[in-house]
């Protein structure tokens, strides 16, 4: 019997996990870490769940919008690690689960009833929003998420380590190919594509000219392109041009600062660090074409914050996110600048971004816009997941691609039944 | 994981009731003197086993997604999902194969290990103290130095750096599964953390063979090291070695912590039973039907192994089974 009570016994401790942070957020609350300023919150507590941000002060910097709010005790809970859904999901059917969270837009959380509408709050500011980010978090005619930055991923890259090598920025999978091989010496791999090659899978399937669902919302993704393409980047994994492995994964930019490859995939966030320790030496570019009607791709990646539903103070949520993330736009502006870069999702602060204007940064923007790809709200997390196992059985194990496909389909179909019926 | 499999092993044994002098209230009263002692043991035992094993047993029969209390019953249909449209089959499968390794390689080695230091002669305490650290070190913290610095892709990890000397390519250990590195990370590192605690185990049995047989078995002849090891020491570690390959098996299957830190949940190779759960369960899709079913299944597996090892090799039986 103790294996029964062990399986349950994890399930336990994750819960009791996600209770134990939610109580150290407390207990952090109560050193003043907060609103409550001496007795003028009103009473009522507001749990917000984050995950870890790399960036110096990102903490800090949520924490202190937090305490600046007077009407409720705002507590966060800083979630490490790299499986930040799983501990959301599981403590969104607790007792503890938190009021405030930050997530992508996906179907699931909206038709299981897990988020709240706020249209409410949204609509009056509608129009300074980016059109696509207000898109992807519609459902209806109902908007369930405030979008708090938009964070595009592309390829960074040393210039002079390509100029070095004699290489020309790649615009197809096989100059990328090429380039890898090229890059490589006996001390810095030509590429890296993230430890496990998932950064890029959504990228995969728009640079073959395929997207992920149609606007039917049906499967997309699988054609001759993408089939190719996967073989394509199985002939990258193996190549031995690929940095794997590494100390660091993809959204941290040790691999390319510390010379440990010569491209890498990365988001806007880096920009900054990479900037820092790298001067001049940093282009960018986007995910190159796959195959004959390939396009460039980026993916336009980002956060938003959402209201538990079914939690005790849903108005006093709501009231929250709308103070921090509708009304102070200094905060907003601080956010989506002051520590990694992020993209503002509203045209009035984007304006005003003058870190964004130039350079580098301005280049990235122009990508963000020009060969952007937003989450789509029906592509949710079981069929990411879906398309993960793609790239692990045919890129990485080497499988047939075409099987591993069909394999992906299946388990899309069964999730596009439950949402669409 | 591993605490909660030792936790059988880990219990003292009963203490005697003391004849000298009992407090004054607690004589009389034997019943109470029980419900007193075994009782918040007992509490925690319904809270936390009972309680979620029974929850578990009625969400496999409900279409409990996104939630731990439904209402829509669903006959087996949770088992049929688990068993045919997931990849929870292939993980048992991939899970006996790692057992059949694991198990017998653990045994040996802490045997192994407890026979060395058992041979000691001086700093006996310091060794058996040396060997049994490990334990006390987290699956989570253990696969991060593996991970990180032991076993990373690049050129400076240490098993890297050490097959440089002879002009061997870096190896990515965990991204890259074919060859299976991967299993030499997880062996690793599951040796050593094992290894120390059931050698402690074999220590104490090995301190508890009477040391007549030994000057019985050299009258009679036989010559010391292998001889009297195969016909006195093994027989004589019977009961304990059936307890050891029972609890390690049993951690086989419950595998998680160092699997989900090292392999990660984007993979389709080396994916516990328990990962699969969780993925099920916990992690995306929130199937809180199809993993308790999963999770029904495998106590039943388990049960009937333990069972099937018990009759195999007299577990339980004691002493006389010799």
């Amino acid at each position: 019997m103790s294996a029964m009570s062990n399986s349950n016994w994890s399930r336990r401790s994750i819960f009791r996990a996600a209770a134990g942070m939610a109580a150290a957020g407390t207990l952090a609350a109560c050193g003043g870490n907060n609103g409550r300023g001496g007795g003028s919150g009103s009473g009522t507590n507001l749990v917000q769940f984050f995950h870890a941000y790399g960036e110096a002060g990102t903490e800090q910097a949520i924490k202190r919008y937090a305490k600046a709010y007077s009407k409720a005790n705002v507590s966060t809970t800083w979630i490490t690690g790299t499986n930040f859904e799983a501990k959301l999901f599981s403590s969104l059917l607790t007792k503890q689960a938190p009021d405030v969270f930050e997530f992508h837009p996906q179907l699931q959380l909206i038709k299981s009833g897990q988020v709240a509408d706020l249209s409410d709050i949204i609509d009056p500011v509608k129009s300074d929003f980016n059109p696509a980010d207000i898109n992807s978090h519609t459902v209806d005619g109902k908007i369930y998420g405030v979008r708090m930055i938009d964070d595009p991923q592309f390829f960074y890259y040393r210039k002079s380590m390509l100029e070095k090598a004699k290489v020309e920025v790649p615009t197809t999978l096989d100059e990328l190919l090429e380039a890898a091989a090229k890059l490589t010496t006996d001390k810095v791999k030509g590429i890296d594509l993230g430890n496990d090659f998932t950064p890029v899978q959504g990228n995969l399937i728009w640079s073959a000219g395929a997207d992920t669902l149609d606007a039917n919302n049906q499967i997309a993704y699988h054609t001759d392109a993408v089939v190719q393409g996967l073989k394509q980047l199985r002939q990258l994994f193996t190549s031995g041009h690929v940095l794997l492995d590494a100390p660091t994964d993809w959204w941290d930019p040790s691999s390319l600062n510390q010379g440990l490859c010569a491209i890498q995939w990365g988001g806007l966030w880096s920009m900054p660090a990479m900037q820092k320790a790298l001067g001049d030496d940093l282009g960018i570019f986007p995910f190159p074409k796959v195959g004959d009607n390939g396009k460039l791709s980026v993916t336009n990646g980002g956060w938003s914050m959402f209201v538990n539903a079914k939690g005790k103070n849903v108005e006093a949520a709501k009231a929250y996110v709308k103070w921090l993330w509708i009304e102070q736009k200094k905060y907003q502006e601080d956010w989506a600048l002051s520590y990694g870069f992020h993209v503002p999702p509203r045209s009035s602060i984007a304006a005003q971004a003058t870190k964004l204007k130039s350079g580098l940064p301005a280049e990235a923007v122009k990508l963000f816009t020009d060969y952007g790809h937003f989450d789509n709200i029906a592509w949710d997390q079981t069929m990411i997941t879906a398309l993960n196992d793609v790239i692990a059985s045919s890129v990485r194990k080497g499988g047939d691609p075409e099987a591993a496909l069909d394999a992906c389909d299946k388990k899309v179909d069964v999730e596009l039944k439950k949402l669409f019926g | 994981m591993s605490t909660t499999t030792t936790r059988g092993v880990a219990q003292p044994a009963p203490a005697k009731a003391s004849p000298a002098r009992p407090r004054r209230g607690l004589r009389s009263n034997a019943t109470l003197n029980f419900w007193l002692f075994t009782g918040p043991f007992l509490i925690g035992l319904v809270i936390f086993v009972f309680v979620p094993i029974g929850w578990s047993i009625w969400l496999s029969f409900f279409d409990a997604r996104y939630t731990v209390t439904p209402s829509n019953f669903v006959g087996f249909d949770n088992y049929r999902q688990i068993l045919t449209n997931s990849n929870f089959p292939d993980s048992l499968l991939t899970f006996t194969i790692f057992a059949a390794f694991i198990v017998p390689t653990t045994w040996a080695l802490s045997l192994g290990l407890a026979l060395l230091v058992n041979q000691l002669r001086f700093m006996r305490a310091f060794f058996r103290s040396v060997f049994f650290l490990p334990t006390a070190v987290s699956y989570v913290a253990a696969a991060l130095i593996w991970k990180m610095s032991l076993f990373t892709g690049v050129r400076f990890g240490l098993a890297n750096t050490v097959l440089g000397w002879f002009g061997v390519d870096n190896i990515a250990y965990l991204s890259n599964p074919s060859p299976p590195w991967y299993w030499v990370v997880l062996v690793s590192l599951r040796l050593w953390i094992q290894s120390g605690f059931y050698m402690i185990l074999f220590l104490a049995a090995l301190q508890n063979i009477p040391a007549e047989l030994y000057e019985a078995a050299e009258i009679d002849g036989a010559k010391r090291g292998w001889q009297t090891f195969w016909y006195i020491t093994l027989p004589q570690l019977r009961a304990t070695s059936t307890a050891v390959i029972l609890l390690l098996l049993i951690a086989a299957y419950q595998a998680f912590d160092e699997f989900y830190n090292l392999i990660t949940t984007k993979a389709t190779w080396a994916q516990t039973p328990l990962m699969e759960l969780y993925k099920a369960a916990l992690g995306t899709n929130q199937d809180y039907g199809a993993g308790s079913a999963g999770a029904v299944i495998l106590s039943l597996l388990i049960c009937i192994v333990t069972l099937a090892q018990g009759k195999i090799m007299g577990f339980g039986r004691g002493e006389e089974a010799k």
